[in-house]
C-alpha cells in the first residue's frame, strides 16, 4: 500500500493523464458525473455519481458497424476500433460489482468485442466509501464498500489518500504514481474501514434481506399477487433501467445517414411496452408483467444463471430517481415479508 | 482487434432464388457472394437476416444441414423486414449471421425413434430442416409421420416438395389437412389438433410440434389425452429477438433466453418457465 | 409545510369510502423514508389508516392516473387534487380523456412541495429523518447532525413559481380556496430570450445532451396521453430510444414541447421527475409565454372545454409573418 497527501492528488491526476485518459466524478448540473480530467478539474465529494459508471463499457449508444447500400449490393464495414487506454478514478464498490455483473453477460461466449476492448483498456481505481447514504444497501448483496476492489483500491481520509494494487494493471498504475506516494502498511486504513463498517450497520436499510430471493424461486415469486399493487403506479418509463448500473438490455437499430447506414445499439428497457413486441403479438402485454420481469430478472433469474450472484448492487440510484418512488427495496420488503 | 470475431457483425449473403410458396410465404435461397453456403448449422437452428436500413430479424433455417450448397428461409410476410424481403428479387444482397440456438436433438434423442412431426401453417418452416435431415439419414430413424395443416391448399408451405418427394419416401407417411372444404381438395378437412387425435398414433413416438400458439396448445392437450408424456414432445418458441446471442435481454423468459437456450424446447422444460409465452 | 394534515384526508377518505360514494382512493403511500411517497390506490380503510400519507413530499399530480383508473371500474374513485393538479384535471376533461362521473374530486390546499435534492444540497447527502413544523423543516442527517430549513428555500421549482392557489375543478373543497398568483414563472424564459442565438443554443445543448431518453417526462406528463406515442411506434421511424446522432436528443424534447403546446398547464411534473435534472419546463413555458403574447393570456385547463388559441381561429390572430418577426427580433 502507498499513500500521499490529498494536496498531491492533482499532481497525480496530471501524471496519470500523460499516459491515459483519466475520468473522475465532477460536480455538474446533473449532479456528480464522470468527466475527463483536465488541468484544474476538481473531484466531486459526492458519495456517488448521478448515473452509473456502466457508460464506460456499455454506453447509452454505440455504433456497431456501417453499411453502404448500392441498389442490390451491400458492403459491410467493420468500424470497430481498439479502445484507448483509460483510467476511471473513484468508482464505488457497488459500481465495481456492476462491472463484474456486466462481465458475466458480455464476456461469456459469444464474447462482445465492443465491451471487451473497453474493459481491457481500462484501469479501475475504486474509492472506498466513508459516508454511505440512507439509500445504500450494497451490503445486502454481500458487497464490502470498505474493500471495493478493482485494479486499485483507494481510501481517502480528510488529509490523505491510500492506494492498494489488486491486479497487474493496478501494479502499472502504482508505477505511474510512485514518485508522488510513499510506502505504508496495509493496516493504515484499518481505522477508516472500521469506522465505515460501524456506520454500515446503522444504515436504515442495513437489515434488508435477500433470503427470500435467488435462483430456483421463480415458482414461489412469479404468481405473487403483490406484483399488482407494487406496479400499479409504475409509469412504464425507463428511469430505473437507465440509472441502474447492471441493467444491460439493449436494442439494435439502423440509422440511415443518407450516405450509408449505421447500425448502432442503444440502451433499452424491459419496462417499455414495445420491448417484447413482435409483428404478431407481445409476450408481456401489461405493465405488471414488465415490472415483474425487471425485478425477477435481478432477484431470481440472474442469480440462477450466475452462481447465485444477484443482479442488484444496492447503489440506491433507483431509490432516488424513480418518478413515483417505487424501487427494488420496496419490492424486496413486500415480497420478502418484511412489510 | 478487427481479427476478433464479433457475433453481431454479419456476413454478406445474396438471394439466388425466390420461390412463392403460398400467398404470404416465400422461400429465399441464400449463398455468400462467392456462391457458398454462409455457414453450417443443425436442424432447428436460426439465423439473423438483415437489410441495412430496414432492420434485422431472426428466421429459422428451413433447408437441411445436409444441403451443402445453400441455405433456405421460408418467410411469412408479417412485419417490416419480411415485407421488404417479399419484394426483393434474385441478386439482392442481404446480411446473415448465425447459426443461433439449440437444435433438435437429431443425433441424440431422435436416433432410432419413430418420429411424428406436427405442423400448422408457417410452422412447417422450422420442421422442414429436421424432416429433410432425417430423410437424408433415413436408416438412422424409424417410421416418420408428418401431420401438416393450413388454412387452405394454397397456404400449405412446400406443397410441391411434400407431394413430389416426401410422400414417395419409404416409411414416411404424410397426412395433410386444410381448415375448410375447398374445390380441388380431396384430402382431409379439419384442424390439426383434431386430425392428430383422429389419426390416433402409437405412443412410442417422439413428437415435434410447431405452429401458431393456439394450435400448439390444443395439439399438446390432445397428445396428453392420447397418453403421450410431455417429455416425448418437442416444440419451438418464438419471442422477439435482437442480438441472437443471449445478451440483449428481449427473449428472456424465466432464467432462459429463447435465442440461445431455445428455440427448441422439450414440452416438460416449458412447464418450468413462467407462463409468459 | 402543509396547512392540512394527513388525518383530515384520512378521515375524508374513510368517510367517502364507508358511505359508498367512492370505492377506492387515489392517494399517497408511505415510503421507506420520509420523502419517497408513492401514488397508490387504496381500497380499504385499513390500508388508508396504515399507509396514507400527506406531507411536503406529496407532489405527484394524480390527474393523469385518472385516465387509467376510470377505465377499471364504473364506480367513483376519490382523488385529492392540489390547485395546480386541477388545471391538468380540467385539461384532460377538455380532451375527453376520462369519464368525469367516475371521479369524486376533493380539492386540497397546497403550500408548496419540497424538493428532496434541494434539502440534500443544503444539509447532507445522507438523511435520516425529515419533519415539518410550520414554515420550517427539521432534517436529521447521518453525519452533519440536525438542520432546520425554511420551507421556502427547498420548494420544488414549480412551487417557487406557483401560478395558482385556486382550484379550477372539484366536487368538494377542503379548506379555503386561494387566488391565481402573479408569478415570476417567465423570468427565466426572458433570460433565455435575452441570450444570443448561439448562447441559447449552447444552453440547450448543454442541458439536453444529458438526456438518457428514459421517457419519464413524457410518461408522467398529463398532456401526453396518446394511446400510442409516436416515439414508441416501431413503424414511425422515430422510435429511437436513444440518440443516433447529436441531433436526435434535441428533436425529442422539442417535438414533445410542440405537441403539448396550448395543452400544457405548466404543472412542472416533467422537471420534477427528470433523473438528469434537465429544466424541461422552460421549453413549455416558452411556448406558453409566446401563446400569451401572440393571442392574449391563456391558461390551459383554467376552463373546461376551452379551445386553445393554437387550435382556434379568430380574425384577431397574429399574422404568421408578425410571429416570426417577433421570434427573430423583438424577443431576442
Amino acid at each position: 500500500m502507498r499513500k500521499c497527501s490529498l494536496n498531491s492528488l492533482s499532481d497525480i491526476f496530471s501524471k496519470i493523464s500523460e499516459s491515459n485518459t483519466l475520468y473522475l466524478p465532477v460536480d455538474t448540473n446533473e449532479g456528480a458525473a464522470f468527466k475527463k480530467w483536465e488541468e484544474g478539474t476538481v473531484m466531486s465529494e459526492a458519495l456517488n455519481t448521478n448515473r452509473s459508471a456502466k457508460d464506460f463499457f456499455f454506453p447509452q449508444t454505440e455504433d456497431l458497424m456501417e453499411f453502404t447500400v448500392n441498389k442490390k449490393e451491400i458492403e459491410i464495414i467493420d468500424t470497430r476500433k481498439e479502445s484507448e487506454d483509460f483510467v476511471v478514478f473513484g468508482v464505488r464498490a457497488c459500481d465495481m460489482r456492476s462491472f463484474e455483473i456486466l462481465d458475466r453477460v458480455f464476456l461469456t461466449e459469444p464474447y462482445d468485442s465492443y465491451y471487451a476492448t473497453k474493459r481491457e483498456h481500462s484501469t479501475i481505481v475504486t474509492l472506498c466509501c466513508t459516508r454511505p447514504n440512507e439509500t445504500c444497501f450494497c451490503t445486502a448483496f454481500d458487497i464490502d464498500p470498505t474493500n471495493a476492489g478493482g485494479d486499485v483500491t483507494a481510501y481517502k481520509t480528510e488529509e490523505e489518500i491510500f492506494f492498494k494494487s489488486n491486479t497487474p494493471k493496478g501494479e502499472a498504475f502504482m508505477k505511474i504514481i510512485e514518485a508522488f506516494t510513499e510506502e505504508t502498511s496495509d493496516d493504515s486504513v484499518n481505522e477508516i474501514k472500521d469506522k465505515t463498517k460501524a456506520i454500515l450497520k446503522k444504515l436504515p436499510l442495513a437489515n434488508l434481506s435477500k433470503d427470500s430471493f435467488g435462483g430456483g424461486k421463480t415458482e414461489e415469486l412469479f404468481e405473487r399477487e403483490e406484483w399488482e399493487e407494487l406496479s400499479s403506479a409504475c409509469l412504464g418509463c425507463g428511469t430505473c433501467t437507465f440509472v441502474c448500473p447492471t441493467c444491460q438490455c439493449y436494442d439494435i437499430k439502423d440509422y440511415n445517414t443518407g450516405k450509408g447506414v449505421i447500425r448502432y445499439r442503444c440502451w433499452d428497457s424491459c419496462m417499455y411496452s414495445d420491448f417484447t413486441k413482435m409483428a404478431h403479438g407481445n409476450s408481456r402485454n401489461t405493465q405488471i408483467e414488465r415490472f415483474r420481469q425487471r425485478f425477477m430478472h435481478k432477484l431470481v433469474y440472474f442469480p440462477e444463471n450466475n452462481d447465485g450472484i444477484f443482479g442488484c448492487v444496492g447503489c440506491g440510484r433507483c431509490l432516488s430517481k424513480c418518478p413515483i418512488s417505487m424501487n427494488i427495496v420496496k419490492v424486496m420488503k413486500t415480497l420478502g415479508g418484511d412489510k | 482487434m478487427n481479427t476478433i470475431n464479433e457475433s453481431l457483425i454479419p456476413v454478406l449473403g445474396v438471394i439466388t432464388d425466390v420461390r412463392i410458396d403460398t400467398p404470404d410465404v416465400k422461400t429465399f435461397r441464400v449463398v455468400t457472394p462467392d456462391g457458398k453456403k454462409p455457414f453450417d448449422h443443425k436442424p432447428g437452428q436460426c439465423a439473423m437476416l438483415s437489410i441495412p436500413g430496414v432492420g434485422e430479424a431472426m428466421f429459422s433455417i428451413t433447408s437441411s444441414p445436409t444441403n451443402e450448397e445453400y441455405m433456405e428461409f421460408s418467410i411469412k410476410k408479417c412485419g417490416c423486414v419480411t415485407e421488404w424481403l417479399h419484394q426483393a428479387e434474385v441478386g439482392q444482397q442481404l446480411t446473415v449471421r448465425g447459426p443461433y440456438g439449440r437444435p433438435f436433438p437429431v443425433d441424440e434423442e431422435f436416433k432410432g425413434k419413430d418420429l411424428l412431426f406436427i405442423a400448422g401453417g408457417i410452422g412447417l418452416a422450422p420442421l422442414r430442416s429436421v424432416i429433410n435431415y432425417c430423410r437424408h439419414y433415413r436408416s438412422e430413424y424409424g417410421r416418420i409421420d408428418i401431420v401438416y395443416g393450413s388454412r387452405s391448399k394454397e397456404d400449405l408451405v412446400d406443397y410441391n416438395e411434400i407431394i413430389e418427394e416426401w410422400v414417395k419416401d419409404e416409411n414416411v407417411f404424410v397426412h395433410l389437412t386444410i381448415d375448410r372444404e375447398q374445390e380441388g381438395w380431396d384430402g382431409h378437412v379439419g384442424f390439426v389438433p383434431s386430425y392428430v387425435k383422429e389419426l390416433g398414433f402409437d405412443l412410442n413416438k417422439t413428437v415435434v410440434l410447431c405452429g401458431p400458439p393456439v394450435m400448439i396448445k390444443f395439439t399438446l392437450e390432445g397428445l396428453i389425452e392420447m397418453g403421450y408424456d410431455k417429455t416425448q414432445v418437442y416444440t419451438t418458441m418464438e419471442l422477439k429477438m435482437k442480438c441472437g446471442i443471449g445478451k440483449c435481454g428481449r427473449c428472456n423468459i424465466g432464467s432462459k433466453y429463447v435465442c440461445k437456450d431455445g428455440p427448441v424446447f422439450r414440452c416438460d422444460e416449458l412447464d418450468e418457465l413462467p407462463d409468459e409465452y | 409545510m402543509q396547512k392540512i394534515t394527513k388525518d383530515i384526508l384520512i378521515d375524508k377518505s374513510i368517510e367517502l369510502l364507508s358511505s359508498g360514494k367512492v370505492n377506492r382512493v387515489l392517494g399517497w403511500k408511505n415510503g421507506e423514508f420520509d420523502y419517497d411517497v408513492t401514488p397508490y390506490v387504496f381500497k380499504t380503510e385499513e390500508e388508508i389508516k396504515n399507509d396514507f400519507v400527506f406531507n411536503g413530499f406529496s407532489g405527484a399530480n394524480f390527474s393523469k392516473y385518472l385516465v387509467k383508473e376510470t377505465l377499471k371500474s364504473e364506480e367513483k374513485v376519490l382523488v385529492f387534487l392540489k390547485p395546480c393538479d386541477t388545471y391538468s384535471f380540467n385539461q384532460l376533461l377538455t380532451e375527453n380523456r376520462f369519464a368525469r362521473e367516475r371521479v369524486y374530486a376533493v380539492g386540497i390546499p397546497c403550500e408548496g412541495m419540497a424538493d428532496i435534492s434541494k434539502i440534500k444540497a443544503l444539509t447532507d447527502e445522507a438523511i435520516s429523518k425529515i419533519s415539518f413544523e410550520g414554515d420550517s423543516i427539521k432534517v436529521d442527517t447521518l453525519y452533519e447532525g440536525e438542520f432546520t430549513l425554511k420551507c421556502e428555500d427547498v420548494l420544488l421549482e414549480r412551487c417557487v413559481n406557483c401560478k395558482s392557489k385556486k382550484h379550477v375543478a372539484y366536487d368538494e373543497l377542503i379548506g379555503e380556496d386561494g387566488e391565481v398568483i402573479d408569478s415570476h414563472r417567465f423570468d427565466q424564459v426572458e433570460e433565455l430570450e435575452r441570450m444570443t442565438e448561439d448562447e441559447r443554443f449552447l444552453f440547450w445543448q448543454n442541458e439536453l445532451s444529458r438526456c438518457i431518453r428514459c421517457n419519464a417526462c413524457r410518461d408522467v406528463c398529463p398532456a401526453c396521453t396518446c394511446e400510442k406515442c409516436v416515439f414508441d411506434n416501431p413503424e414511425s421511424s422515430l422510435n429511437n430510444k436513444a440518440i443516433s446522432d447529436s441531433f436526435e436528443e434535441k428533436m425529442f424534447h422539442i417535438i414533445r414541447a410542440f405537441h403539448v403546446a396550448g395543452r400544457c398547464t405548466d404543472c412542472g411534473e416533467c422537471s420534477r421527475v427528470c433523473p438528469q435534472n434537465i429544466p424541461l419546463h422552460l421549453l413549455n413555458r416558452k411556448f406558453i409565454k409566446d401563446i400569451n403574447s401572440f393571442y392574449g393570456d391563456y391558461q390551459a385547463g383554467e376552463e373546461k372545454g376551452a379551445r386553445a388559441p393554437v387550435v382556434n381561429f379568430t380574425f384577431d390572430d397574429i399574422e404568421p409573418g408578425e410571429a416570426v418577426k417577433r421570434g427573430d427580433g423583438d424577443n431576442a
